[in-house]
């Protein structure tokens, strides 16, 4: 039995809080669990509790200690324990204390919290569960503050609460004498901590909540202010970069010119660490240097001489057998495999990360989506005491999944501590493409049983290389869970995950969907909606297949077999704004496909030209390939916040689809990946973007947010999966498409692991 | 070590470093200038993109010793001072737009954008589909949707 919390609190208003006691005015948010009811029994898991119930529930028990801040400028703060990379949460959760608060949003300061640990779980970004998990807590507390101001202004007017009005952080009186939050956020200060009830506004109120808004640190991007780990300026924190092994995991053994390094320009120190030869420079660019002139004795790593071919080899023999289908005379089996190649998370802004290690004491800068573990593992690797580890969270040029670890913070402290300096460590663009975490290879079986115009089974059985999510919830408990020896602890959590995400929302008899995993070898984990894109591409590569098998048309068929309104209509909306079924030329197509997680759902339309003149253009370092000329994508979120972020998201989220599908991919050689720069990993460029693209975010009567940051990917990918293979005829079965073309590059060197930077610049001014 | 002289964001400045370290590192790591991000150090993602003497061009593969003293270095940081104001109006359609998401990748995108118009202009005519197709800068938020939406809009207030 479960407790489906999130859907019981939709519609609840009147709530428990805290004022803290102090001198400036804090109020807390206190969430007493909701009544436990069951949840009925569904075919499919994610149906009625979903991965993000899971991570809601697990943040209930410390929602408590989410505070905000009244102060004396006039200004609110608050210290979010969750890490922005790009998703647009410090934006949103300003909203919702605005909202709550009455306070014009350019009061509201937004700042990320460092690692807390008496949060336990309550400092996991992932699984596009932030506003989920926050947007009652948050609200919650700015209510208690805005309460504790009135009573405040109350006092000093000489007037009671229920005839005050606060607006835009003034409270007025009938009188029309008023005061601002600032000049009563001393009054309103408790000396003890008080509990408080509160009731939240009505949403039928709300005036910046539902409204677009720009990020609130789009001035600081623009103006090259906004800060990344590599821009902290921490004293001696000199630039730090590792001399990385020629196999994937390798190891280092011996550093056998190490004077001769040292020797260098700019080198200040050289140190060797489990990862590989880490070198502390003046400039990076001297580190550069001294990383390529290196000479190490290496071990191999664990995949030593292995090649793509292999590892799928190995996934055709992990693959179980599908369990039997119904065999009557009338009925005929679909069958569809499908072959998903390694992917990079590959953000912007790599590993990176600031550490300052001393003999009793550390601390780290760094872009952390599970700060606490991240802590508590450093404290275990510097053989320290966790209190001892300060970790504070930077924000990030990009996730994707990639800083739900923090491989960059962890072999920085390593780093720091071996040479008893200061670091600033950065990983080269090749480590981060060969060596950072991604997608784990996958294979998709699907296999469905018609009997007539009828569905009478829906089998997916998914294959894959381990997907790590060793970060557990967050912290250690449950990491050290994931840790388990023989790899059985991950597996559970990757059964888990894979359980409570995937969902087949149409009418198809028996559904079962299951996943194997084998393999720890790589460096993965979960990028970007994780298993969706794989499964839904395959999945709906298949509903093709029934249409087809039916005669019926993709849209109308997946309309007919829908088991969700709300589904449906995203689907009706982007097959009329995309004008489905509209006349194509030879060689193009449209494809439409469907989503639903994240307590939303969502529907994509794509039209794909795989003519030669899209095929065959010429770019120079970079793929041309068929053009995805044309999207329209609808979104249901279910309660949003702000539209204009969650359009923002779903933007990233179909050039991510299209890179999936035709683009972007890992080629495993000899040991190790052979891509090392972005023009060798291709994602999505502007020659592959598509000119048009229309977003519409659907009205939602749904009181609860859904989830925004993954939720453009899955759908997108099936799309342009159906799309391209209506056009070229055929059913694609690996992705992306043209990962077995000859190789558009010529790989770099293993050795050294990182390439020299060019000197001819000048000669591309343009 | 040479002392290397140049002009960034409109003073000259002078930094004792080898001739041979690349431009970008001369910006971040010594002079604290970080608008330029590093994503490759091989003029391939154009995160730093800056401009010299008022053209696009990528410091990670520019060594200082070919800088020359009169050589004019302009950095996102710098943008505004180019026009007079406290925005560059290709800033504001930035902000219009509302482009950035992570915002790493967006100082390079906007110096990019604005040789782009510059450079259009410098042929005769304006911006076109193809134009914005050659963009090399990678946005791996992908935002590309919206640039393309706010060069339309810098290039019609520059």
């Amino acid at each position: 039995m479960t407790t489906d919390f999130t859907t019981v609190s939709v519609g609840r208003r009147s709530f428990v809080g805290w004022v803290i006691g102090g001198t400036t005015l804090v109020a807390a948010a206190d969430l007493l669990p909701a009544p436990a009811h069951a949840v009925p029994g569904t075919p499919q898991p994610a149906e009625g509790y979903d991965l993000n119930d899971m991570l809601t529930e697990a943040t209930m028990p410390t929602a408590d200690l989410i505070t905000v801040a009244v102060h004396e400028d006039g200004t609110a703060s608050f210290e979010l324990p969750r890490m922005e990379v790009g998703q647009g949460i410090t934006t949103s959760t300003a909203m919702l204390i605005a909202e709550e608060l009455e306070l014009p949003l350019d009061k509201v300061r937004v700042t990320l919290a460092d690692a807390r640990p008496e949060l336990l779980w309550n400092q996991l970004t992932g699984g596009s569960n932030t506003t989920i998990s926050t947007y009652t807590p948050i609200r919650v507390a700015a209510a208690v503050a805005k309460g504790a101001l009135l009573e405040a202004a109350a006092v000093q007017l000489g007037d009671t609460v229920a005839s005050l009005v606060a607006r835009g952080g003034v409270i007025q009186a009938p009188d029309g004498r008023s005061l601002t939050y600032g000049q009563l956020a001393r009054a309103a200060a408790s000396r003890t901590t008080r509990r408080v009830d509160v009731r939240l506004k009505d949403p039928a109120e709300f005036r910046v909540v539902g409204t677009g808004q720009r990020r609130v640190d789009a001035l600081e991007a623009v103006t090259g202010r906004k800060q990344y780990a590599t821009d902290l300026q921490v004293e001696g924190a000199l630039p730090t970069m590792v001399c990385r092994a020629p196999t994937l995991n390798g190891t280092p053994r011996r550093l056998r010119n190490r004077s001769e390094v040292l020797a260098m320009p700019g080198v200040t120190d050289v140190a060797l660490v489990d990862t590989g030869v880490a070198v502390r420079a003046e400039t990076f660019g001297q580190c550069i240097d001294a990383v390529r002139a290196m000479h190490v004795d290496w071990a191999d790593g664990p995949v030593a001489g292995l090649s793509d071919d292999d590892i799928v080899a190995e996934l055709k023999a992990a693959e179980q057998p599908l369990p039997s289908l119904p065999d009557t005379p009338l009925a005929r089996t679909l069958e569809l495999d499908v072959l998903f190649y390694f992917r990079s998370n590959s953000a912007m802004d790599t590993n990176s990360a600031v550490a300052d290690v001393r003999a009793d004491r550390a601390e780290i800068w760094s872009g952390l989506k599970s700060p606490i573990t991240a802590q508590q593992r450093i404290a275990e690797a510097l053989g320290m005491s966790q209190d001892a580890v300060t970790v504070h969270v930077v924000q990030a040029g990009g996730s994707f999944g990639r800083r739900l670890f923090f491989d960059g913070a962890l072999e920085a402290a390593k780093i720091s501590q071996a040479m008893g300096k200061p670091v600033k460590l950065m990983w080269h663009r090749a480590d981060d493409a060969r060596v950072g975490r991604g997608h784990p290879m996958a294979t998709s079986r699907v296999r469905a049983v018609v009997a007539g115009d009828q569905v009478l089974s829906f089998q997916q059985a998914h294959t894959s290389v381990e997907t790590d999510f060793r970060h557990g919830l967050g912290e250690l408990v449950t990491a050290m869970a994931a840790d388990l020896p023989t790899g059985l602890g991950n597996l559970g959590f990757s059964e888990t995950v894979f359980e409570l995400t995937q969902e087949v929302p149409y009418d198809f008899g028996a559904v079962v969907q299951t996943l194997v995993e084998t393999d720890d070898r790589f460096n993965t984990g979960s990028m970007r909606n994780i298993y969706s894109p794989d499964v839904r591409a395959a999945g709906e590569l298949m509903v093709d297949q029934l249409a087809k098998a039916m005669k019926q048309d993709p849209y109308e068929f997946r309309r007919a077999q829908l088991r969700s309104d709300r589904v449906r209509a995203v689907l009706d909306k982007v097959a009329d704004i995309g004008r489905w079924g509209r006349s194509m030329p030879a060689g193009t197509a449209q494809g439409i496909a469907i989503h639903k997680e994240y307590k939303g759902a969502s529907a994509c339309l794509i039209e794909i030209d795989c003519r030669p003149r899209q095929t065959e253009r010429d770019i120079r370092d970079g793929v041309g390939g068929p053009r995805v000329t044309r999207v329209v994508f609808a979104i249901d979120a279910g309660l949003v916040v702000n539209p204009r972020g969650l359009e923002a998201q779903m933007q990233g989220g179909i050039n991510d689809g299209i890179a999936l599908a035709l683009t972007s991919s890992l080629h495993l050689r000899d040991g190790h990946f052979l891509e090392a720069s972005w023009d060798n990993y291709f994602y999505t460029r502007q020659w592959n973007t598509p000119p048009e693209v229309e977003v519409v975010v659907m009205p939602s009567d749904s009181g609860q947010p859904g989830g925004a940051g993954e939720a453009g990917v899955a759908a997108t990918f099936a799309a342009v999966a159906c799309a391209y293979a209506r056009a070229v005829g055929e059913v694609p079965a690996y992705f992306p498409v043209n990962h077995r073309d000859p190789l558009r590059f010529r790989p770099k060197p293993v050795v050294p692991p990182i390439p020299q930077s060019p000197t001819n610049g000048l000669r591309k001014v343009y | 070590m040479p002392p290397q002289t140049f002009i960034l964001n409109g003073r000259s400045v002078t930094v004792d470093v080898h001739d041979d370290v690349r431009v970008l590192w001369v910006l971040r790591d010594l002079l604290g200038v970080t608008g330029p991000k590093y994503g490759c150090g091989i003029n391939v993602c154009k995160a730093c993109t800056s401009h010299i003497n008022g053209r696009a061009f990528n410091p990670c593969s520019v060594r200082v010793g070919d800088l020359a003293p009169t050589d004019e270095v302009t950095t996102i940081e710098g943008l505004p001072d180019t026009v007079g104001a406290d925005l560059h109006p290709m800033q504001e359609a930035w902000l219009d737009r509302d482009v950035p998401q992570c915002g790493y990748c967006q100082p390079g995108q906007i110096m990019a954008a604005v040789a782009l118009v510059r450079k259009v202009r410098r042929d005769g005519r304006s911006i076109t589909d193809a134009d914005l197709d050659g963009i090399r800068n990678i946005c791996r938020c992908g935002t590309y949707t919206r640039i393309r939406e706010a060069i339309a809009q810098g290039e019609r207030r520059m």
